[in-house]
C-alpha cells in the first residue's frame, strides 16, 4: 500500500522544498527578459540583454574558452575516469588499490581552494604556461573522479555472468569487455561526460588559480561581474547557460533510455 | 582459473593511466604546497624563494632542508584573524549541517513515501539544480536579495515590514545561500537509505502499538542513520573551505579560511602563507575526509 502511506506532511515538505530549490533560478530566468536597466523594475518583454551579450567580446571570449575547456576536460575525464571504475570494479585486488580509490574519492568533497592552490604550484614548478591546458588538466582531475563514481556504481549493478557467459563462448577478456561491457555501461559513460561537462562549465574557483593572464572563463568573467552588482546582461548569460545545461540534461536522459532499451532487448535481466 | 579472474587480469591495467594522472595531479601538488608553505616569501615571480633546487645537489638540498622555516605556521597561530577565520569555517560548517539536516531530512522522507513509479522523477527534480552552476544559484539569491530585489518588495507589499531590510552582506543571506547549494548533497544520501528501508519493520511497530512518533523515532530514524552520516559528510566538508558563497553573500568583516586563503593568493600574493593555510586546513579535514572515503568504497565495493 505505498501510495497511502504519504501523508499530508509529506506532501507539504517536498512542494516547499521543490519550490525553495526551483523558484530563485524561475526569477532570474524572468527577469533575464526584462526590458529595464533596473534589475527590480519590470519594464516589458525583451531581448536586448541577450544582445547586450552576444556584442560584448570579452565575456563571447570567455565563453568560448569555457565551452572548448569543458569539452576538452570532460572527454579526457571520461576515458580516464571509466578506465579507473573498470580497474576498481573489476579488477578485484591490486597492489595500490586503497591509494587508488582514495585519490579517486577524495577530491570529491576536497575543498576547491586547496586543489586550486596545489595544482597551481604544480604547474608553476613544472614551468607550464598557464591558460587552456593548465585548466583543462585541472578540471580533468576533478571531473574524472564524478565519471568514477557514476561509471562504477552502474558496473557494480551490472550482472557479471554476462561477462563470463562471453568468455566461456570463446571472447577473450578485451573483446569481452568491448561486445557486451561497453554497450551495457554506454549510459553511464554518457552520463558521467555530461556531469564532467556541466562541473567543469561551472567551475570558478579552481580555474581562477590554474588559469593565466588574458584566459579567462565564462565564471571567473561572470564572478567579476557579479561582484560589481547585479547587471541584467549577467541574467542573460545565466539564463543561456541554463538553457545549455538544460539541453545537455534532456540528451543525456534521451540517450540513455534509448541505450538501456535496448540493453534490456540484447540482455534480459 | 575462473572466467571472474582471466577478466580482472587485463582490467587491473585499465588502472594505469588514471593512477598516473591522479598521482601526477592529485598527491605530487600536495607535496608542493607542503614545500612551499614552509619556504619564505619573496617579492618576486613567482613570489617565494624556491627551497628545493635538484640540479644542484645533495650538498644544496641538505642546505635547503636546513633553510625550511616554520615561520609561516607560526604568524598562523600568531594572527588572531587565522585562528578566527578557521574557527568560523568549523561553526558556519557545523549550523548550515544542522540547518541542511533539518531541511533535507522532512524533503528525502516525502521522496521515499511517493508512489514508487514517482520516486525517480522526484529524483531527477532534486538533482537538475546541482547541474546549474553554483555561481548562477548564488548570483539568483543576489537578485532576491539585494536592497531594492524581489523579497524586499513583497515584505513592503505585505506591511511585514516599514523598511528595506538589508539582507546581502549578512550571515542570513550566507547561511541560506550555503543551504540552498547544498541541499541535493544533503538530500540524496537520505533519501538513498530511506528509500531502501523495509515498509513492513515500520508496519511492524505500529502494529505492535508504537504512535506514529515512536515508530519514527525508533525504527526510522536509527535505520537512516548511515544515510545521514554520509550527507554530513558530504555537506560538512566541503562548506568548511567554502569561498564562493560567503564571498558573495557575507559581510567582508570575518572570512572564513577559504576566502582568507584566497585574499592571501591573489591580494596580498603571499604564497607561502596561503599554503600554510591550506595544509592547516587540510589536516582539520583528514579525519572526515578519510571517514569519507571509507564510507564511498564500502558502499561501491559491497555491490
Amino acid at each position: 500500500m505505498a501510495s497511502s502511506r504519504i501523508s499530508r506532511f509529506n506532501i507539504a515538505s517536498l512542494t516547499l522544498g521543490l519550490a525553495f530549490l526551483y523558484l530563485p533560478i524561475v526569477i532570474l530566468v524572468i527577469y533575464s527578459f526584462n526590458a529595464s536597466r533596473l534589475v527590480t523594475v519590470w519594464g516589458g518583454w525583451s531581448l536586448r540583454w541577450y544582445q547586450e551579450f552576444f556584442n560584448d567580446k570579452a565575456m563571447i571570449d570567455a565563453a568560448w574558452m569555457s565551452l572548448r575547456v569543458a569539452v576538452a576536460s570532460a572527454t579526457i575525464a571520461t576515458v580516464l575516469g571509466t578506465l579507473a571504475a573498470v580497474a576498481l570494479s573489476r579488477g578485484e585486488n591490486f597492489r595500490g588499490r586503497t591509494l587508488f580509490s582514495g585519490m579517486l574519492y577524495a577530491p570529491l568533497v576536497m575543498p576547491e581552494v586547496i586543489t586550486g592552490l596545489s595544482l597551481l604550484l604544480l604547474f608553476v614548478a613544472l614551468n607550464a604556461e598557464r591558460g587552456f591546458w593548465t585548466v583543462t588538466a585541472a578540471h580533468t582531475t576533478l571531473t574524472m573522479c564524478f565519471v568514477t563514481v557514476v561509471v562504477q556504481s552502474r558496473l557494480g549493478s551490472l550482472d557479471r555472468s554476462l561477462e563470463e557467459a562471453a568468455m566461456d563462448l570463446g571472447c577473450d577478456p578485451f573483446r569481452a569487455f568491448i561486445a557486451v561491457t561497453l554497450p551495457l555501461i554506454a549510459p553511464a559513460i554518457a552520463a558521467g561526460w555530461m556531469l564532467a561537462f556541466t562541473l567543469s562549465l561551472d567551475d570558478l574557483v579552481i580555474a581562477s588559480f590554474t588559469t593565466g593572464p588574458g584566459a579567462a572563463t565564462l565564471p571567473i568573467r561572470i564572478y567579476s561581474e557579479v561582484r560589481l552588482g547585479v547587471k541584467p546582461e549577467i541574467n542573460a548569460i545565466c539564463t543561456l547557460v541554463i538553457a545549455l545545461i538544460a539541453v545537455v540534461i534532456v540528451v543525456a536522459s534521451l540517450a540513455s533510455k534509448l541505450t538501456s532499451t535496448e540493453a534490456k532487448r540484447a540482455a534480459p535481466m | 582459473m575462473s572466467a571472474r579472474s582471466i577478466f580482472a587480469r587485463p582490467a587491473r591495467f585499465a588502472a594505469i593511466a588514471p593512477y598516473v594522472w591522479m598521482v601526477l595531479f592529485f598527491l605530487v601538488p600536495f607535496a608542493f604546497v607542503l614545500k612551499i608553505s614552509l619556504s619564505e616569501t619573496a617579492i618576486a615571480q613567482p613570489p617565494y624563494t624556491p627551497v628545493f633546487d635538484f640540479t644542484a645537489g645533495g650538498a644544496a638540498i641538505k642546505q635547503a632542508f636546513a633553510a625550511l622555516s616554520p615561520d609561516n605556521f607560526r604568524l598562523l597561530i600568531s594572527d588572531n584573524l587565522y585562528i578566527f577565520s578557521y574557527l568560523r569555517s568549523l561553526v558556519v560548517a557545523m549550523t548550515s549541517t544542522a540547518v541542511l539536516i533539518l531541511i533535507g531530512y522532512p524533503i528525502a522522507y516525502g521522496m521515499a513515501r511517493l508512489p514508487k513509479r514517482w520516486q525517480p522523477v522526484a529524483m531527477m527534480l532534486v538533482i537538475v539544480p546541482f547541474w546549474t552552476s553554483f555561481l548562477i544559484r548564488i548570483y539568483a539569491w543576489i537578485n532576491i536579495l539585494q536592497h531594492d530585489g524581489l523579497l524586499n518588495r513583497v515584505l513592503l507589499k505585505l506591511h511585514v515590514v516599514s523598511q528595506p531590510v538589508v539582507w546581502l552582506s549578512t550571515d542570513s543571506a550566507m547561511y541560506l545561500g550555503i543551504v540552498y547549494s547544498y541541499l541535493p548533497f544533503m538530500i540524496l544520501p537520505l533519501y538513498a537509505t530511506l528509500a531502501k528501508m523495509e515498509p513492513s519493520l515500520e508496519e511492524a511497530a505500529a502494529d505492535l502499538g508504537a504512535s506514529p512518533k515512536h515508530v519514527f523515532w525508533l525504527v526510522t530514524f536509527p535505520l537512516s542513520l548511515p544515510g545521514v552520516g554520509a550527507g554530513v559528510l558530504l555537506c560538512f566538508i566541503p562548506i568548511v573551505g567554502e569561498f564562493v558563497i560567503p564571498d558573495l553573500l557575507a559581510g567582508s568583516n570575518s572570512l572564513m579560511i577559504g576566502q582568507t586563503l584566497w585574499l592571501e593568493f591573489f591580494m596580498n600574493k603571499d604564497w607561502p602563507v596561503a599554503s600554510a593555510t591550506a595544509v592547516v586546513l587540510l589536516v582539520l579535514l583528514i579525519a572526515p575526509l578519510l571517514l569519507y572515503e571509507r564510507l564511498q568504497r564500502r558502499q561501491l565495493e559491497a555491490r
